[in-house]
């Protein structure tokens, strides 16, 4: 029994990792129909900047302390959400009226030119995320959680909640969800399209760097291609829960950390990777607008 | 005469391929020879990618994992053929019996493959078939990499070198006949009618769904061809040459070179086969460049350098006989 309560643990925090990257592709899917592949790379550099300037923050002490977190999660956070907009502003926005698999191939160029751009400039040797604050573990029972996994949660959960009230309690939120339902009609009633579709890659893009700094604090290894298997994943977390909807890929995500670490858990821990594509096809066939997904009719 | 002029391509390409072959010398030892052969089993992908990247206007990005099904199922096949030898005929034929044996079984396989992948993913809009067929690449090299039977993540090595230049330019010219003639034919004109607009297609009575996963079936087949051939002249395989940057390096060839454009697509494959041979001092650079190559095609002309069009059609003393592409391809916002 105490097994079962150590992987819902581990399940739910890598869940919540899941559910963050989760959100950007999402969020992006809502307003521009596009599967944005650079997104886990986003979170890929959100994880080198966050290496980088904790070192840069050290200080002379050297301590470990919150403060410092914070700071490298915020820095992490405001870089990645420039180079979101950045992409969105160079490689998206000139072809919007194309067709849209024009944009799919430019994404997927973004991707790897991110990936192997990473290679050059941080070679491609792994480095070791550095440890933010002093965890300590509990014990509850028999089940372990460190302070870093509760810190993790709490912190995700308080994105997840500002997101939510960013989407649905504000006018960027309200001009968001009208771009996503129809992008023409919003422009005719006002709404600046262009500055919202950029504000979304930026909110989309920090999301995924504060995943990438709570991905680096429990599994402290980075290099540039990290973000690939976790991007895929996070994606069939998205489609899961209905892509294009907000809450419904925050459930998606801890489905799916919670399903993997079950799965790998009980015994087949080399098909850990495996499991993502097994749900996705499963919901392809089954139910392919996801949970809480509403089917939508082809327009013609 | 009809039936002349169907076969005589046939006939002397062969017999060029054979003639070539005679004159090449130690073949599978001279390193020019063997970069020829790599040139050979790109085109193959790349032609086979273009059947459903270009010419159908899906968009498949796990092209290596067919390839890798493909190779490793013929390799295990002829490892164990290589034991035996067919009664009263020549060595050579028939070890030639058995290649071709392995290669079709790896091909098979490897379409079973493209329709299990296929069957619910092409039901769905095609971005969802990007993300299932980079997924599925993936699973298979990580089966691949955990079954011992293959060799596991060491590779499986000691593969009979059974192909060389003629196996390979054979699997090449019959690849690249096989989709001109599917191009010509009523599934040929099923497929572009997909390509340039599902729904009236749909609506003229094409059973897109059928379609769609009959050319995935069909390039899968040739990919499992294409990574049978590279299994025998390599002699042994490792699933680390089957990532996800392999299945992009097709796509680059395919979209280089114009989608739905074969020529374009032969072209791009040999260009970007040779150019790093060439370059070996830009060598760490080629897969960034790759992605940027991507980025700026698709901004600046996103159908490729031949579009649509054949090369030999762009020759100014024909006249075209296909409407231009760009604007076929540079349709106005909101449509399909």
């Amino acid at each position: 029994m105490s097994e079962f309560f150590q992987h819902l643990v581990n399940g739910l925090s890598l869940g919540t990792i899941y559910a963050l990257i989760a959100l950007g592709y999402t969020m992006v899917y809502g307003v521009l129909k596009l599967i944005n592949f650079a997104h886990a790379d986003v979170f890929m550099v959100g994880a080198y900047t966050g290496l980088f300037s904790a070192r840069w923050l050290r200080g002379e002490n050297n301590e470990d302390n919150y403060a410092r977190a914070g700071a490298v999660l915020v820095i992490s956070m405001l870089v990645s959400a420039g180079l979101g907009m950045l992409i969105e502003r160079l490689a998206y926005r000139p072809l919007r009226a194309r067709p849209r698999l024009t944009s799919l191939i430019t994404a997927i160029g973004v991707s790897f030119f991110l990936e192997n751009g990473a290679q050059l400039l941080w070679s491609p040797d792994p480095r070791r995320f550095p440890r933010l604050f002093e965890s300590h573990t509990y014990f509850i029972g028999n089940t372990a959680i460190s302070s870093m996994q509760i810190i993790a949660f709490l912190v995700a959960v308080a994105m997840m909640g500002a997101l939510q009230w960013l989407v649905f309690r504000t006018r960027f939120g309200l001009a968001m969800r009208a771009v996503s339902f129809e992008p023409s009609t919003a422009a005719l009633m006002g709404v600046p399209v262009d500055r919202t579709i950029s504000i979304t890659f930026a909110v989309g893009s920090g999301l995924a760097a504060g995943a990438a700094i709570l991905f680096g604090l429990q599994y402290p290894r980075v290099e540039p291609f990290m973000g690939l298997m976790l991007g895929l994943k996070a994606f069939v977390a998205a489609v899961l829960g209905g892509i294009g909807n907000v809450p419904g890929s925050m459930v998606g995500g801890l489905v799916l950390g919670l399903a993997e670490e079950f799965v790998a858990g009980y015994g087949l821990s080399s098909y850990r990777d495996a499991v993502a594509f097994a749900i996705l096809i499963a919901i392809l066939i089954l139910r392919p607008e996801g949970i809480f997904g509403r089917s939508v009719a082809e327009k013609v | 005469m009809a039936i002349v002029r169907a076969w005589a391509p046939i006939a002397i390409a062969l017999a060029l391929l054979a003639a070539v072959n005679l004159l090449l010398p130690s073949l599978n030892e001279d390193y020019r020879v063997h970069v020829l052969l790599d040139v050979g089993i790109n085109v193959m992908l790349a032609v086979s990618l273009n059947l459903v990247n270009g010419v159908t206007g899906q968009f498949s990005i796990g092209h290596a994992g067919f390839m890798a099904l493909g190779g490793y199922t013929a390799a295990f096949l002829s490892i164990r053929l290589a034991a035996y030898q067919l009664h009263g005929i020549p060595d050579a034929v028939s070890q030639g019996l058995f290649l071709v044996l392995a290669l079709v079984v790896g091909g098979m396989v490897a379409s079973l493959a493209g329709l299990i992948v296929g069957l619910p993913s092409l039901r769905l809009r095609g971005d969802y078939l990007a993300i299932v067929t980079l997924g599925f690449g993936e699973i298979i090299r990580v089966l691949i990499e955990n079954t011992e039977a293959v060799g596991g993540a060491r590779g499986l090595s000691n593969i009979p070198p059974w192909a060389g230049f003629f196996a390979v330019y054979v699997g090449v010219f019959v690849t690249i006949l096989c989709s001109r003639r599917l191009l010509a034919s009523t599934h040929g004109r099923a497929l572009l009618a997909i390509r340039e607009d599902e729904v009236a297609a749909e609506a003229m009575g094409v059973n897109t769904v059928g379609y769609k996963v009959r050319a995935f079936v069909v390039s899968a087949f040739f990919a499992g061809i294409a990574g049978g051939l590279y299994a025998h002249y390599q002699t042994n395989l490792a699933p680390k040459s089957f990532t996800f940057i392999r299945s992009i390096e097709i796509v680059v060839m395919v979209v280089l070179g114009g989608m739905g454009s074969i020529s374009g697509s032969v072209l791009a494959a040999v260009v970007l086969t040779l150019a790093p041979e060439l370059l070996r001092a830009l060598d760490q650079y080629r897969m960034a460049s790759y992605g940027l190559m991507l980025v700026l095609l698709m901004l600046a002309r996103p159908s490729g350098i031949f579009g649509t069009r054949e090369i030999w059609e762009l020759w100014p003393l024909r006249k075209k006989s296909k409407p231009d592409a760009d604007r076929e391809l540079a349709r106005p916002a909101g449509s399909p």
